[in-house]
């Protein structure tokens, strides 16, 4: 494609005069820790686990990541060489993997992980009000942990229960006709449960 | 125990719509209570009959049929249960509020034309023995005594369509990995299910797994493909888990693995998860997806029936496509191109979705106008709102505004409508929707979920979303609605694929349709 491909688009206004308001979409992804902390023997046990088990299967960069995530909650920095090694790629090929998806955390969730669909169906019956009472009564944005790490709160698209919106998936639980009281109670019962 | 001991069998659904709305705890109230009162239960964890407003839809087996009651909460459970629930069984009709007669007499259900949808909600999803008890498997046993080019024929007769969005013909793309001559070749099923207002796919693969298995091995048997692949969204766990367990036990009755039903062919079925990417969803994203990388969506040609999975000629089609097949095995492809209208054969699941008042799903032969749908079937706005559009298809789907209700729900006349049918679902909105941001919204979805191949999807959506922020302000109306509509004339002819091509479609028609609401108002 030639270099100002864009440049039949608005006659290249867009690429000299980006406008610096409401820009960036809703971001996905989870803010990097500052310093992530190295992965404990026990994680580093976890992620050879997965490898051992799943590196046979063709294709198996995404099922060792799933798996993972799923043991460890986030998929720690160090896996991306060790997942390399095994599988004979290189880092920048499992790192762009890692990176491409958005299901994939590179650091540590809050206690709950509470996923709100974001999508048409949902925002027709009020998702958009669900994630802003999340966001000031529990103290996680989207794409955010709650400074007392008990919530993080991510966008979702769709989790094909659009004739029940708002919909959420809350520690993997979906849940349906979801407004603030109901989401309030099953945050309480959820948190209710750790102690 | 007395004289009078009751036994009752009971249905309580295991969707994840249902249990979403409680179905679990309802299932565990209906347990307790039995037991409470000396009732012998037989509790059958069914899937959705798809009148999802009704869940948790609780059924209670009665000399004349079942009955339904819904939508049931847990702190419902034992008023229904002193109401006569129980006593149903025994022929005494209850008397609760919630009673709402025979399932299958229900208005939403008689209207329907149930094909692919025909023992979903009806029976055990994982029981082998009601699977073939209702019909299934008989496709199969057809499939195997065919040479593959006869079973291609049957699927191109039957004029069955792709159901994933581009509507291409089933039997065609069967035909060409049948002709290409290859060691291995694969069927992949794309379960990425990924369009805001869809779940046809999700639904049926929780409630009955085995007809899309079925449905995939017929297409093995067709084209020379020994292997299978269902690429499944990871948002869908509970899909996930009846695949799994569904597999295992028709590995283990012998309907997959070495030996087809003792006819000594192969074909054998294996479950990737997706991570959470809208554009997987496209055929050859999906492909790469499937091998492990990232899913950048591939140039075509090579198509991915000659050059699939692993380079290897693949049929890629969706749950629903694969799905329809069984039936058109086992009744002729005439006998499913007898329903439906124009070139559009057959059935289709539409899945109501949104601010409605009854959502669902509703299986009927194309033609049903949208007004059918979302007024007979839906009753309207959940808010009781006017209906202020409509989008059909997902995300990549044209806002329809409510003047064109009486549009029928074929491709074609869709198409005509400016709209698009996709994967059959419609999402509703009611008057208090701001239609600018939707559009804003479709820009915004682009852009998050863009895989970044191409420039004028990775980088017009982001623009897109300024565009429409500045429109919205009005500093220059005219020059940022033209400018609008040149980004969204690039978009449309210069992307690589459908996700930045049809991004404009929501846009514009939501423009065209409802210009006030981009008048800041
Ligand atoms: C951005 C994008 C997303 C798509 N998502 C899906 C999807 O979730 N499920 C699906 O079956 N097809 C989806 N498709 C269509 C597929 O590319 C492909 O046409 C389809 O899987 C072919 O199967 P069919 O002929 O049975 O419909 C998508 C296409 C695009 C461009
Ligand atoms: S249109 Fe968008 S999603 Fe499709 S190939 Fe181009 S960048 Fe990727
Ligand atoms: S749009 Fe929210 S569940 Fe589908």
């Amino acid at each position: 494609m030639p270099g100002n491909a864009l440049g039949v688009v608005g006659k290249g206004v867009f690429l000299l005069q980006p406008t610096p308001r409401n820009s960036a979409p809703e971001e996905r992804m989870h803010p990097r820790p500052t310093a992530a902390a190295a992965a404990t023997p026990e994680q580093l046990a976890a992620i050879d686990a997965a490898i051992a088990r799943l590196q046979s299967l063709p294709g198996a960069c995404l099922p060792i990541l799933h798996a993972i995530q799923a043991a460890l909650g986030f998929v720690p920095a160090e896996a991306t060489a060790r997942i390399a090694a095994a599988l004979n790629l290189s880092r920048a090929d499992v790192h762009g993997v890692l990176t491409y998806y958005h299901d994939f955390r590179s650091a540590p969730p809050g206690r709950h992980v509470l996923k709100v669909c974001r999508a048409e169906a949902c925002q027709a019956v009020g998702s958009d009000a669900l994630a802003a009472h999340v966001a000031a009564r529990h103290g996680a944005a989207v794409g955010a942990t709650s400074a007392d790490g008990a919530l993080t709160v991510e966008a979702i698209y769709c989790l094909g229960n659009c004739a029940l919106g708002p919909s959420v998936q809350l520690d993997g639980r979906l849940c349906g006709r979801v407004d603030a009281a109901r989401l309030d109670a099953l945050l309480a019962a959820a948190k209710g449960a750790d102690a | 125990m007395s004289a009078e001991a009751i036994h009752a069998r009971l249905y309580v659904p295991r969707d994840s719509a249902a249990l979403s709305m409680g179905a679990d705890e309802v299932a565990d109230a209906l347990v307790q209570e039995a037991g409470e009162r000396g009732v012998t239960l037989e509790l059958v964890r069914n899937g959705s009959r798809g009148m999802l407003w009704l869940e948790p839809l609780v059924e209670v087996v009665t000399p004349q049929g079942r009955v339904a009651y819904g939508p049931v909460a847990p702190e419902q459970v034992a008023a229904l249960c002193d109401a006569g629930l129980f006593d149903e069984a025994a022929g005494k009709a209850g008397s609760h509020a919630l009673r709402l007669g025979a399932t299958e007499q229900l208005p939403w259900l008689q209207k329907q034309t149930r094909l692919v949808f025909a023992r979903v909600g009806v029976t055990d999803p994982l029981s082998l023995g009601d699977y073939t008890a209702n019909g299934g498997l008989a496709g199969l046993q057809n499939a195997l005594q065919m040479q593959p080019s006869a079973i291609v024929e049957a699927v191109t007769a039957s004029g069955l369509r792709g159901r994933g969005g581009a509507g291409f013909p089933a039997g065609i793309k069967w035909k060409t990995v049948l002709g290409a001559t290859a060691d291995q070749k694969y069927v992949a099923c794309n379960a990425d299910e990924g369009d805001s207002g869809t779940f046809s796919d999700r639904m049926l693969m929780e409630g009955d797994p085995y007809l899309l298995l079925e449905g995939m091995a017929i297409a093995g048997l067709a084209v020379g493909a020994t292997e299978g692949y269902v690429y499944l969204r990871s948002e869908y766990p509970d899909a996930h888990a009846v695949l799994t367990t569904a597999i295992e036990r028709a590995r283990a009755a012998g309907w997959l693995g070495k030996d087809l039903l003792g006819s000594g062919k192969a074909f054998d079925v294996h479950v990737r998860l997706g991570a959470g990417s809208y554009v997987c969803g496209e055929e050859t994203a999906m492909l790469e997806s499937l091998e492990g990388k990232r899913g950048v969506v591939r140039a075509k040609p090579p198509l991915p029936a000659l050059v699939g999975l692993w380079g290897k000629p693949t049929v890629v089609n969706n749950v629903m496509t694969l799905a329809s097949v069984p039936w058109i095995l086992q009744h002729g492809g005439a006998a499913y191109a007898a329903k439906g209208v124009g070139r559009s054969k057959g059935t289709l699941p539409f899945q109501l979705a949104g601010n409605v008042k009854q959502g669902g799903l509703v299986e009927v032969p194309f033609g049903v106008t949208l007004r059918q749908l979302l007024e007979d079937f839906g009753g309207g706005t959940r808010s009781g709102r006017p209906i202020k559009a409509v989008q059909v298809g997902g995300p990549l789907g044209a806002w329809l505004p409510a003047g064109k209700l009486d549009t029928p729900c074929d491709y074609e006349a869709l198409a005509a409508a400016g709209g698009l049918l996709g994967h059959g679902g419609l999402v509703v909105v009611d008057d208090s929707v701001n239609m600018a941001k939707m559009a804003r919204y479709a820009m915004e979805f682009c852009a998050i979920e863009s895989c970044g191949k191409c420039t004028p999807c990775r980088i017009g959506s982001t623009r897109g979303v300024e565009v429409v922020d500045r429109l919205i302000q009005g500093q220059d109306r005219a020059a940022d609605e033209a400018l609008l509509r040149d980004l969204c004339a690039t978009m449309t002819s210069a992307s690589l694929c459908a996700m930045g091509g049809l991004t404009p479609l929501p846009v514009l028609s939501a423009l065209d349709h409802f210009a006030d609401d981009f008048r800041g108002r």
